[in-house]
């Protein structure tokens, strides 16, 4: 019903648009009006759920009020069964995000094959390196545990995997064994195995991680015990007088929280080293070992993805000293932002150096907003993503003179909406969390935003309904979309979701427009 | 900077320019890198007979293993039927896992809910997570049936599906008579094959036993239908359409068991069907009356096939058939249980397959193959070789049994071109990388993670398999029938061409066999 009042307000032009699916709700309504319509769409949701549930899901959903500290829902708390949540586990996030990409160390997936291998490779961190030989990233090494080892225990599987590791890889730098579910049920130590063989191993780094599926709500715990794994066994290793390899200079940073998902911590490091600092690690996209015992040398710790490693950030802070920044490379004002807040860390030299940067690429952001923003000027997007896209893009798209209507985390936390409510979204915003299949799928229905920005298990079925989308986690296999050089990648992959000729083509002919017909059904 | 607004660059060329090519090497000095030239003595070691041997002797690790687990294999076969939800008991990652798995292979859309069981459901087992899941599961996707699996978690923790469900049913989650097939599906038995046959058999028997002792069981009266069942297959959507096209052609009555080919195949046109297509439940149930079950995958279905034969009909089965003695056994398996006859377009089209291998052999002729998947497809692919005249040196199953192996090993026998030839069960990708390096063959024959192979050893990849993740929409055409014989012959022949050309096309020195004409 809803739905169909707007579409009376709007003028023959925009009904016209509507029909070719490339309408925005928001150019009619006032603010008020908007809030009242994502108010009345969470109240429509919850009617779904038994009683139980609609009370604990009414808590992760709301309309953002500007002015609030954070978006005024709950977060980080188990998902309700049966649901359908989009959440992966605790293994996802330290294997599949933290850990995996560290490409000169043998990651084993501990336990049964399939985590392994659902997750083999499809993150794309990128990285340089002989793969088999001295880089291991996309290699896929399991314990591929079978019923004798969950009776019996692993842990002496696990000895003789390290060794065959040893004889058949002798270049990795490490290994780090990931836990999977099992590993946790049946009583094995991982941490004694990881000891004894470090010590046969002549000190060789061996890193036990406890991230068992099925502990904590999401990926986020995850990401936490892989930091944690990171400080016990990596830095408190390290020797205290251990002269890095490298002579110090003042301008030593760490890039934090970067994978490198088709490039992005490359088109980031090249801005940060233009503007003459200088990059000694990189965590964990096309990252190392040696990358990683250095970075206790660094100046600062620059910080992209808060969620997954403010913890290690925090450490090196209390333990070393070492400050760190966020920041946020996605869009032009983001970037120029962020260089500028880097630079405040250090002296007029590289104050200097990132107006330097700011100025040089000004005339290839005017030339991407000059090409794109006539075509995606106007367009709603809604998001949902994991734990730093879900606020750290809305700057990209505002640049192109686009709006995000909605967006929600994964397995964000409550920082995570603060710093959401207190940056990045506009009033009346729908806000949901730990959304599911369900309400997604409803939001988008009724809001028919003219992108949708989330991840392969959602893909397709907003594609089916007719509404553009990209993967938001995986750039949709393109990228990279950090840095200045990917805004421009960006700006081409968002406009050709959009504008993509197909989506005029949705409906046979002969049929009436799709969208008249749910209207009709309201 | 390379970067420009009118002709965008992304990541296929963007880090090739000077620019990021000098940022990559100077950050090397922070890799602690090894000496370039032990890197290049390890790789040429890893290519050594001596490598082989040590990595043949592994007893504990896997690398690249050619397998997934059973809870894949469970959904798979759940969502073949009409309207239904596959819940999946345990860990929620689990079931984030397969839905990207399945969508990335299908390029569709893939539902599945978890019971999202965390710490405290490890130590007081998970019954209140199926209690609140199945309720909400019912309640917000209206399914026609939930079929429950189990992850490893579960398993390990020794939830009672049965128990658990029925309590479930008591305290109102789903009506007392809503279907809730359930089939225990531990990660650490067997592979994905291994989780459709369970779930498949947990299906039927739910429908056919007596719905866990709520119904009484259903009695045979044998009508003269014949049941289907596709086991897992990655072209599943193109596969299933053909067999149903053989059979219409045929005019045999028949129910495919487990038919996911319209819900991984739904158009885009404005609407998401979540559920598509399937077996009818009342199909489900009826098909304990058929005259007999043809299983296209033994070992997809071990424990469903005798189960079957159990109630009483005639069971059948076919290792993936691909080209023309599989197929004309599987043609001449139909007629001779329906009692029909085969058509004379059949004749035709098999006629077509001979003429269009006639034209071609000589391409194939001896051509030696390395080929890795799941063991009824190597089987089917390495037999369709055998009748090509191609020599399958290398077939490696990481799922196939000692059972596949022997199988195989006599398949390889029977044939001229099968001498020499190896199988080899339980082994990896890691395995096969060896093999292509003491043993080389002309191409490979696998799923996408070939590729890494095909890099590594310069050995030219046909992807057939699953998963395929990096070439799109080839589910959509069947590799069973006569006709899917012919797009497998295809597949095949246009690598071959494809690699001649590529080796001859070099001006002025090799592009004297650069023919126009093959």
């Amino acid at each position: 019903m809803l739905v169909a009042k707007v579409l009376l307000k709007k003028s023959p032009s925009q009904q016209l648009t509507f029909e070719g699916h490339q309408m925005s709700l928001a150019t009619t309504q006032s603010i008020a009006e908007i809030r009242a319509r994502n108010k009345e769409l969470i109240e429509e949701v919850l009617k779904v759920y038994p009683e139980k549930t609609a009370k604990r899901r009414a808590k992760h959903l709301n309309v953002h009020q500007a002015g609030k500290s954070d978006c005024g829902v709950k977060s980080n708390i188990k998902s309700i069964p049966g649901v359908m949540t989009i959440r992966g586990c605790a293994y996802a996030g330290s294997k599949g995000v933290v850990w995996g990409p560290i490409k000169d160390m043998v990651h084993i997936s501990h336990g049964p094959v399939g985590c392994g291998q659902y997750s083999w490779g499809s993150r794309r961190n990128y990285y340089v390196g002989t793969t088999g030989i001295d880089s291991f990233v996309t290699l896929q090494f399991t314990s591929d545990f079978q019923e004798k080892d969950i009776v019996f225990g692993g842990d002496k599987k696990l000895v003789k995997i390290l060794d065959e590791i040893q004889e058949l890889f002798p270049l990795n730098n490490g290994i780090t064994i990931q836990s999977e579910c099992p590993i946790g049920l049946i009583g094995d130590d991982i941490e004694a195995v990881s000891r004894a063989k470090s010590k046969e191993y002549g000190g060789k780094t061996i890193v036990p991680v406890r991230c068992e599926g099925f502990r904590g709500v999401s990926q986020s715990l995850g990401h936490h015990i892989a930091n944690d794994a990171v400080r016990d066994w990596i830095f408190d290793k390290l020797e205290s007088d251990g002269k890095p390899t490298f002579e110090p200079t003042p301008y030593d940073v760490a890039i934090i929280g970067d994978y490198n998902i088709g490039g992005d911590a490359w088109s980031s490091r090249i801005l940060l080293e233009e503007m003459g600092l200088r990059v000694i690690a990189q965590w964990s996209g096309d990252g190392s070992l040696a990358e990683l015992e250095a970075t206790p040398k660094a100046k600062l710790n620059i910080l992209h993805c808060y969620r997954s490693m403010n913890y290690i950030s925090r450490h090196m802070e209390e333990k070393f000293g070492i400050p760190w920044c966020e920041y946020n490379f996605f869009g032009p004002s983001k970037i120029a932002e962020s260089l500028r807040k880097i630079a405040g860390y250090f002296d007029d030299k590289i104050k200097e150096g990132a107006e330097r940067v700011i100025e040089k690429y000004q005339p290839l952001v005017n030339a991407v907003i000059a090409k794109y923003r006539p075509r995606l000027e106007g367009k709603t997007v809604m998001l949902y993503v994991g734990g730093l896209r879900p606020r750290h893009v809305i700057g990209a798209y505002e640049d192109l003179g686009m709006e995000v209507i909605g967006t929600g985390y994964e397995f964000g936390h409550n920082d995570d909406y603060q710093r959401t409510a207190q940056h990045y979204v506009k009033d009346s915003t729908l806000i949901y969390d730990d959304v599911n299949g369900y309400e997604f799928e409803h939001f988008v229905e009724k809001l028919q935003p003219d992108l949708v920005g989330s991840g392969i298990k959602e893909k397709y079925v907003f594609q089916k309904m007719g509404v553009p989308f990209r993967q938001m986690h995986s750039w949709d296999y393109s990228g990279p979309y950090h840095g200045y050089d990917g805004f421009a990648i960006f700006a081409r992959d968002m406009d050709m979701a959009i504008n993509s000729p197909v989506w005029k083509k949705t409906k046979a002919p002969w049929k009436e427009a799709s969208r008249a017909k749910l209207l009709a059904a309201e | 900077m390379a970067q420009s607004a009118e002709h965008v660059l992304d990541h296929l060329e963007l880090f090739r320019g000077p620019e990021y090519q000098q940022m990559l090497v100077k950050k090397k000095i922070f890799e602690n890198p090894r000496d370039p030239a032990e890197v290049e003595r390890i790789k040429e070691w890893t290519k050594t007979a001596e490598y082989r041997e040590k990595n043949f002797a592994r007893e504990a690790l896997a690398v690249n293993p050619a397998k997934a687990c059973q809870p894949l294999g469970a959904v798979f076969a759940s969502v073949g039927f009409e309207g239904t939800l596959p819940f999946v008991h345990g860990s929620q990652g689990c079931v984030a896992y397969y839905r990207s798995h399945l969508s990335r292979h299908f390029k569709e859309p893939s539902s599945c809910v978890s019971s999202s069981m965390t710490e405290d459901a490890a130590v007081f087992g998970g019954l209140n997570n199926m209690i609140d899941g199945l309720s909400n599961s019912y309640n917000m996707y209206k399914p026609k049936m939930i079929a429950v699996s189990t992850t490893c978690m579960a398993e390990v923790i020794g939830d009672d599906l049965n128990a658990f469900i029925k309590t479930s049913k008591e305290k109102g989650s789903v009506p007392a008579d809503f279907d809730v097939p359930f089939a225990h599906t531990p990660a650490f038995v067997g592979s994905h094959v291994t989780g459709y046959d369970n779930a498949l058999k947990g299906i039927l028997e739910h429908f056919w036993d007596g719905k866990a002792g709520t119904a009484p069981k259903l009695e045979r009266k044998q009508n003269g239908a014949i049941n289907i069942i596709g086991g897992f297959d990655g072209y599943t959507v193109g596969n299933l359409r053909e067999i149903k096209r053989i059979l219409a052609l045929m005019g045999i009555q028949h129910t495919i068991l487990a038919d996911n080919s319209e819900v991984f195949d739904t158009p885009t046109d404005g609407e998401f069907r979540m559920y598509d297509g399937g077996t009818t439940l009342e199909d489900a149930a009826n098909a304990v009356h058929a005259k007999a079950t043809i299983s296209m995958q033994q070992w997809c279905t071990e424990k469903t096939l005798p189960f079957v034969a159990e109630h009483g009909q005639d069971v059948v089965s076919f290792n993936y058939p691909v080209g023309l003695s599989a197929t004309d056994d599987f043609i001449v398996a139909l007629s001779r249980i329906s009692g029909k006859e085969i058509p004379e377009q059949l004749a035709r089209e098999r006629g077509r397959l001979v003429d269009a291998i006639a034209d071609s052999s000589a391409h194939i002729h001896g051509k030696k193959f390395a080929i890795y998947g799941d063991p009824d497809l190597c089987y089917g692919l390495a037999a369709f070789l055998l009748e090509l005249g191609a020599e399958p040196t290398h077939v490696l199953s990481t799922n196939g049994s000692k059972a596949w192996h022997e199988k195989m090993q006599v398949l390889l026998a029977s044939s001229p071109f099968g001498q020499g030839c190896q199988a080899y069960p339980g082994r990896d990708l890691w395995h096969m990388r060896s093999l292509l390096f003491t043993e080389p063959v002309d191409f490979l024959i696998g799923n996408t993670y070939g590729k890494y192979l095909e890099r590594d050893t310069g050995t030219p990849l046909i992807r057939i398999g699953f998963p395929v993740f990096d070439r799109h929409h080839h589910h959509r055409s069947p590799l069973w029938g006569y006709q899917g014989g012919l797009n497998v012959l295809v597949k095949i022949l246009d690598k071959i061409f494809d690699e001649m050309d590529k080796k001859t096309n070099v001006l002025g020195k090799t592009d004297y066999s650069f023919d126009i004409i093959r």
